[in-house]
């Protein structure tokens, strides 16, 4: 079996209150990707649509997608972990590939969060935990991965103003990305303003300016394999390495509260499958849903030692000109976190990257990148290795 | 033959300040909370032991289980105070949700809101406590050991 590569990309603006209905929003991103390809409806075999249920009142959005899209008659699939539904669905589309069953698959992830109110939102989103033993107690995510930021604080003197540096890098990024839903500065000064809503406490020891912005948004990623990738597409961007694990829901379930197994265990699996390892790395794409989560994305994927990620952040190594730039597209803190589309718009900030098109926020040539996306609380997680 | 409308074992939505689920195997848990007992559930068949408790094994599959008490002190792994709460839970505002560590298992709960929060550190030990909120609805609650 040949490789299979990426060959079209797209994403609509990460936006607040998305003036459509979801159907116009996904083919924002749909139409991106077709035109970044170059292709026809008529080149696609199969489409797969990733989003997280419940943020709107459509039941199987596959079918719906697929008339608007332009794609019938061909076979669609829905699919959903969350927040990393859409990479998820890159696996999905990989594997139906590497079976022979479909040539070319378009896999679009989308999110319309603001049909519901922020209230609302976190205890959808408390309901990706455990709704019989967890969701009564009042569980929302920023609580829970604050939960882990206390627990590596206590473990490895991490402090909040290692976190706040990580914000203050993806603003740096958010400001350059017209696609980013917070175009604004964030400065480190603001943690300790209490004038500043970046300081307001949300869940301690997590304040406002360490979680992500919610967006409206889609993604598309238009996967092939190598006879046809080669034929349409003069770059190709070539899927080297895929993992995915998952964990117990409920807390009380898991062993590990530093960092998160299935970003560990998916980093493991994706680099023995593209034979690289950390090191090799030139640009990542990790899922800072919280500035706590991109701190044990450093250490799970080994960009850092267990408990030494906050030097790399201080040392400024992942940022643009570091030795391993992460996020650099103001990633889910200020591009923002439209969670079925999110999975999507990390492999098309890596392809861009890869291909030497990301603009003002191009790393200088690199050949491997990476893209680590997270479901739930650690509980779904998906890497991709991607290489020229 | 007389028809007899079946009875719903829905014990269960008394569990927490908002339920989600009301009916389920497990459902004497409620009745033991009742009686000021936080009970998990063992394999009778190969001993694996479950907290949160449940009705079905997963490593021997079968679903004969007897109940144990989560008694004694465990330590707080980790835990956050809430300041804005998911909707039906801001009157409960504010509170904290924590994680105790048993050996055996683990307990995932709230912090008692009598527990001042200067006083509460990862590595401590507490107490697991069951707890009647306003409502009337039961939970369990973890305070200083």
């Amino acid at each position: 079996m040949g490789k299979v590569g990426i060959i079209g990309v797209g994403q609509s603006a990460f936006v607040r209150g998305y003036p459509g209905s979801i159907r116009e929003l996904a083919f924002e991103g749909f139409k991106e990707g077709m035109q970044d390809a170059q292709i026809t409806t008529k080149d696609i075999d199969a489409s797969v649509i990733c989003s997280a249920p419940e943020y709107d009142k459509q039941r199987s959005p596959a079918g719906v997608f697929a008339e608007y899209f332009g794609l019938t008659p061909q076979p669609t699939f829905y699919v959903e972990t969350l927040c990393s539904s859409s990479s998820m669905g890159v696996r999905l589309a990989y594997s139906l590939i590497k079976a022979g069953l479909h040539d070319v698959i378009a896999v679009v992830g989308f999110q319309k969060m603001s049909e519901i109110s922020s209230a609302e939102s976190q205890e959808r989103m408390g309901r990706g935990a455990d709704i019989q033993w967890e969701s009564p107690f009042g569980t929302m995510m920023p609580a829970y991965y604050a939960m882990y930021a206390r627990a590596h604080m206590a473990k490895y003197g991490t402090t909040s103003d290692d976190l706040a540096l990580i914000r203050v890098k993806a603003a740096t990024y958010g400001q350059i990305n017209e696609k980013a839903v917070y175009r604004k500065a964030v400065t480190f000064e603001m943690f300790s303003d209490p004038e500043s809503p970046m300081s307001n406490p949300v869940a301690s020891p997590l304040r406002v300016g360490d979680c992500c912005a919610n967006a409206d948004g889609s993604s598309c990623v238009i996967v092939a394999n190598e006879e046809k990738a080669k034929a349409l597409c003069k770059k190709p961007v070539w899927i080297l390495g895929l993992g995915a694990a998952s964990t117990a829901v409920n807390m009380a379930g898991r062993d590990m509260f530093t960092g998160l197994t299935v970003g560990e265990q998916a980093g493991e699996q994706a680099y023995k499958m593209a034979g690289v390892t950390a090191k090799d790395i030139d640009v990542a794409e990790v899922h800072d849903c919280f500035t706590i989560a991109e701190m044990m994305a450093y250490e799970n994927l080994g960009f850092a030692k267990p408990g030494e990620g906050k030097e790399l952040i201080k040392g400024k190594e992942t940022y643009k000109e570091g030795s391993i730039p992460v996020n650099v597209d103001g990633g889910l803190l200020s591009k923002g976190h439209p969670i079925g589309a999110t999975g999507g718009s990390q492999v098309r900030t890596i392809v861009l990257q890869l291909r030497g098109e990301a603009g003002e926020m191009q790393v200088k040539d690199p050949e491997i990148g990476l893209v680590h996306n997270i479901g739930g609380v650690g509980l779904y997680g998906n890497v991709t290795i991607l290489g020229r | 033959m007389g028809k007899e409308k079946k009875k719903v074992d829905d014990r269960f939505k008394k569990f927490g300040t908002v339920t989600f689920t009301s009916i389920t195997k497990i459902n004497d848990f409620i009745d033991k909370l009742e009686q000021g007992k936080i009970m998990g559930t063992k394999c009778k068949e190969c001993g694996l032991v479950f907290f949160p408790p449940r009705a079905d094994c997963y490593q021997c599959f079968k679903s004969d289980m007897e109940w144990f008490e989560v008694t004694g002190k465990g330590k707080l792994i980790s835990f956050s105070k809430l300041e804005f709460a998911p909707v039906g839970f801001g009157d409960d505002l504010p509170y904290a949700i924590a994680l105790l560590d048993y050996g055996d298992y683990k307990v995932f709960g709230r912090i008692a809101g009598d527990v001042p929060e200067d006083e509460v550190e990862v590595g401590m030990e507490m107490v697991t406590v069951s707890n009647t909120l306003p409502s009337g609805q039961l939970n369990y609650v973890f305070q200083k050991a």
